[in-house]
């Protein structure tokens, strides 16, 4: 790496240069039984320079590959932006738990034989169900290096855990499935089997819905398939400076309902979104995006943030290119009503959990419109049975002005989002 | 540059001795260039390569995989996969037989778009910012360049070693446009094997994708509903492969009694003027090549036959275990990942009926064009259009805006009532599955008419 940076110096003004490596053993089930244990090393070098006042960037998979890198970075700085930032300096940054090496020593027999317990708990009782479940463990070093003599790494450590099952009966298929994720070894499957089972008691029948407009309960899933992806949009700074968010000149206003509280944080130890400081090396902390309503702040890597005339908010992420202004983990506060009293208080209205398709409409305008792939009926203050055919489409801007209720149980989705359900009104329902 | 070739010969004498009872090894070597605008400004341009390998085998039908970027000790990644493979095996997997073939298929460099100078492909895309830029109204824009070529090395124990170059372009265009409080986006997507002419000269596309943006800011969301609904050539293509195509993956269906009973052969999906096709092996699209992933060759595979289920896309092992010929639809979208089952180009053949007959007997419809996103849990699919139009007695009427359409799949194959003439293949897309996005394909259909379909909205 210092090789790579002092290569650089020489025909630029500054430079970074960003290594990742993984190792990753992925342990895969598909028909119920054991199919596949891989193991995927990976290397990726990626140098950034700034020459002429210009960005010019390249990555490369060899780290001995010096002379490529330099040069097709140059190559891309003739028309590159201007850069209108620094490589932070040398600094402090917060201390937080990424890595358990606990991970790495999990053995491909236990994975296996976790997998194996998982399959065996849902499908007893339940015969038919066809089930694929994956375990993984990785390991990433992250390591940064600039002209400015910053200098960071840090190590991170996933361990994840997913059951999925499939219940086909004539053209009538049903997809159920838990998964979780974190930075030490997950050895509890009951907490991930009763969420599948739960599922499968809930769908056993089927319920017919009315088109119209209804009370929802998105669940923390069926919040991260609907709702987030507008939200995460939204709050981008670099969505913001363009003046393609909707929130864009709302900072200060109060744009949703007082109870919301929405930030990022990637400073929650062990979880894997958590890091001491983004893909640029700036010190990460939390932001709260939304306080009791008030749009708070938006996300900025260095870039974007010294044209919109802000501070990076430690947001620069990585994803195969320059680094932009990212989402680590949405975490939106608790409310306080339970989920079963969220559901006793429906007349008639649905529960959402899986939302298919929900991202392709116009998310920056915050619409979102999707095929209901798992989600239940409630009449009279009981879920009776899961919903077919049906669609739910809204707008969070319009819908998150007034919620009817936020749930007081929060859990993580995926690694990205910490949430409790949201009990929303008057969202339209088309139904055949 | 590491020499793959020279690595890939000394490994490919020693796959044998390993106590294994199928070895196969992928080595790559890639290169790629992104530019990407936001706004009237150039945003990032990037130039990567990449250097890296798998290798896969197979012990007592259990499978193991190992994926590297450093080229360094091979023999003993052999071994680890052998190793994985063995801790596996009883898992039953199998492989259908296959003739082994040595070949190269080169495209040479003139046809490697990575290699054409930056400053070009700037001055050809400034030329389409611009033109999205003098239309009044716009906000934003967005353009996403991408080209790539790839020299990949497969070679088996059974005797395979296949050396392939293929080469990608792909572009997206997104004009945005605002009116104060409400924002409003329409793209285009547009992608070649390689080919960078195909991008060239596309200046009243990115007009009209423009004005598109603008004109939808005042129009009208439809009542969501069932409707009959028309789809041009580019969202039927994206209907087909999402709706359809999914389901004749033969992975879904090889180890699932209930979905083989779905599936079987012969049963009606469809009217008689429905024919459903996937072929790698017609040339020069962005889904064609001469051998999957597998070492397979490429066939051209009816999937519906007047109606008819006929077939389905296999790899080795879904072929083997369903008794039915391999079709060389394994196909991998980097050597970090194994082989899956995939689609190429895919299409729906051409009928007799024309737009204007198709539209002519309708009073309330929807015509839904150009592609926004799709996606499929195999019994049921959503996909969006990008643009939209009331159909009022027989004629286009209102501009709408975007619609997402959904339905169950089996119900609207059925409720396919009319197969315009006008086939067209779209270039623009790419396909997420398994973890692997986006794998180069194409999709194409001529105008279909749907009845009953169910459009989201209001």
């Amino acid at each position: 790496m210092e090789k790579i940076l002092a290569e650089a110096r020489k025909v630029a003004e500054e430079a970074e240069v960003f290594y990742l490596s993984s190792e990753d053993t992925p342990v895969q089930f598909e028909a119920n039984r054991l199919k596949y244990v891989q193991s995927k090393q990976t290397t990726n070098v990626a140098l950034r320079i700034i020459k002429d006042g210009r960005l010019g960037y390249a990555t490369v998979t060899d780290k001995k590959e010096v002379r490529n890198l330099v040069d097709a970075a140059v190559e891309t700085a003739q028309f590159g932006m201007n850069a209108e930032f620094e490589f932070p300096s040398s600094t402090s940054y917060p201390v937080i738990e990424t890595y358990d090496p606990a991970v790495e020593k999990v053995s491909t027999e236990e994975m296996s034989g976790l997998g194996e317990k998982m399959i065996a708990t849902i499908r007893n009782g339940n015969p038919d169900l066809q089930c694929e479940a994956g375990l993984s463990k990785s390991t990433v070093a992250v390591n940064i290096i600039n002209s400015r003599g910053g200098q960071a790494d840090y190590k991170l450590s996933v361990f994840s855990m997913a059951v999925e099952g499939a219940l086909i009966r004539g053209t009538d298929m049903l997809f159920v499935g838990e998964h979780q994720s974190s930075s030490h070894p997950i050895t509890d499957t009951e907490s991930l089997t009763a969420v599948v089972l739960r599922q499968l008691e809930l769908a056993k029948y089927q319920a017919p819905v009315r088109t119209g407009l209804m009370p929802v309960i998105f669940t923390p899933y069926g919040i991260a398939s609907a709702l987030i992806q507008p939200l995460m949009v939204g709050f981008n700074g670099k969505i913001v400076l363009e003046g393609s968010s909707p929130l864009g000149n709302k900072l200060g206003q109060t744009v949703f309902d007082k109870r919301l509280t929405v930030r990022d944080d990637p400073t929650i130890d062990y979880r894997p979104a958590s890091r001491p400081f983004d893909d640029e090396g700036v010190p990460s902390q939390r932001t709260t995006l939304i306080e009791n309503g008030v749009a708070t702040g938006f996300l900025y890597d260095l870039q974007t943030a010294a044209l919109a005339g802000k501070k990076s908010t430690g947001s620069g992420g990585r994803h195969g290119g320059l680094p932009s202004p990212s989402s680590s983990a949405f975490v939106i506060s608790p409310g306080d009503v339970t989920f079963d009293d969220m559901v006793a208080d429906i007349r008639e209205g649905l529960v959402v959990e899986q939302l298919m398709g929900a991202g392709q409409g116009n998310i920056l305008g915050g619409d979102f419109s999707g095929n209901v792939l798992l989600g239940y009926k409630v009449e009279n203050g009981k879920i009776v049975g899961r919903v077919k055919n049906t669609m739910v489409s809204g707008n969070i801007y319009q819908l998150l002005k007034q919620i009817t209720a936020i749930g007081s149980e929060t859990r993580w989705v995926g690694g990205f989002l910490q949430t409790p359900p949201l009990y929303l009104s008057g969202i339209s329902v088309a139904s055949k | 540059m590491a020499h793959i070739d020279i690595i890939g010969h000394q490994l490919a004498d020693s796959l044998k001795k390993h106590n294994a009872d199928y070895i196969e090894v992928h080595l790559e070597e890639s290169q790629s260039s992104q530019i990407t605008y936001r706004g009237k400004k150039l945003e990032s341009v990037n130039k990567s390569s990449a250097v890296g390998g798998n290798v896969r085998a197979m012990v007592k039908g259990g499978w193991g995989f190992v994926s590297f970027n450093s080229l360094s000790n091979l023999p003993k990644r052999v071994e680890t996969a052998v190793k994985q493979a063995r801790f596996v095996s009883g898992g039953g997997s199998q492989l259908a037989e296959v003739e082994p073939s040595v070949d190269t298929v080169l495209i040479g460099t003139d046809n490697n778009p990575v290699l054409l100078p930056l400053a070009d492909k700037k001055e050809l895309l400034d030329r389409y910012n611009e033109i999205i830029w003098v239309t009044p109204g716009i906000q934003t824009s967005t353009i996403n360049y991408g080209d790539g070529h790839k020299k990949s090395i497969f070679f088996s124990s059974a005797g395979s070693y296949i050396e392939q170059e293929r080469a990608d372009v792909t572009l997206r265009l997104t004009a945005v446009a605002t009116d104060g409080n409400d924002v409003q986006q329409v793209g285009l997507s547009l992608g070649s094997r390689g080919d960078i002419r195909a991008i060239q000269d596309i200046d009243d596309k990115v007009e009209e994708m423009s004005r598109q943006a603008v004109e939808i800011l005042s129009a009208p969301q439809v009542k969501g509903d069932k409707y009959t609904v028309v789809l041009d050539p580019v969202l039927a293509g994206v209907f087909v492969h999402e709706a359809f195509g999914h389901l004749s993956e033969a992975d879904f269906v090889y180890e699932n009694e209930q979905m083989r009973e779905l599936m079987t052969l012969g049963k009606e999906f469809g009217g008689p003027g429905l024919n459903i096709v996937d072929s790698a092996s017609l040339p020069g699209l962005r889904g064609s090549y001469k051998y999957d992933d597998e070492g397979v060759l490429a066939t051209k595979t009816y999937l519906i036959k007047e109606g008819r289920l006929v077939g389905r896309l296999h790899s080795r092992e879904t072929a083997a275990k369903m008794n039915e010929q391999p079709t060389g639809n394994a196909r991998a979208i980097n050597y970090r990942y194994p082989p899956i089952v995939r689609m190429t180009n895919t299409y729906i053949e051409p009928g007799t009926t024309s737009f204007e007959e198709m539209i002519s007997d309708i009073k309330e419809g929807v015509y839904a064009k150009n592609w926004y996103g799709g996606t499929t849990s195999m019994e049921m699919f959503t996909f969006s259009a990008g643009e939209a139009y009331m159909i009022r007695d027989g004629k286009i009427a209102e501009t709408l805006r975007p619609v997402v359409l959904t339905g169950n799949v089996f119900e609207t194959l059925k409720n396919i009532d009319a197969i315009g003439n006008d086939l067209d293949m779209n270039q623009g897309g790419g396909c997420g599955k398994g973890g692997q996005m986006p794998l180069p394909v194409s999709n194409g259909s001529p105008h279909i008419r749907i009845q009953n379909c169910l459009v989201g909205g209001k």
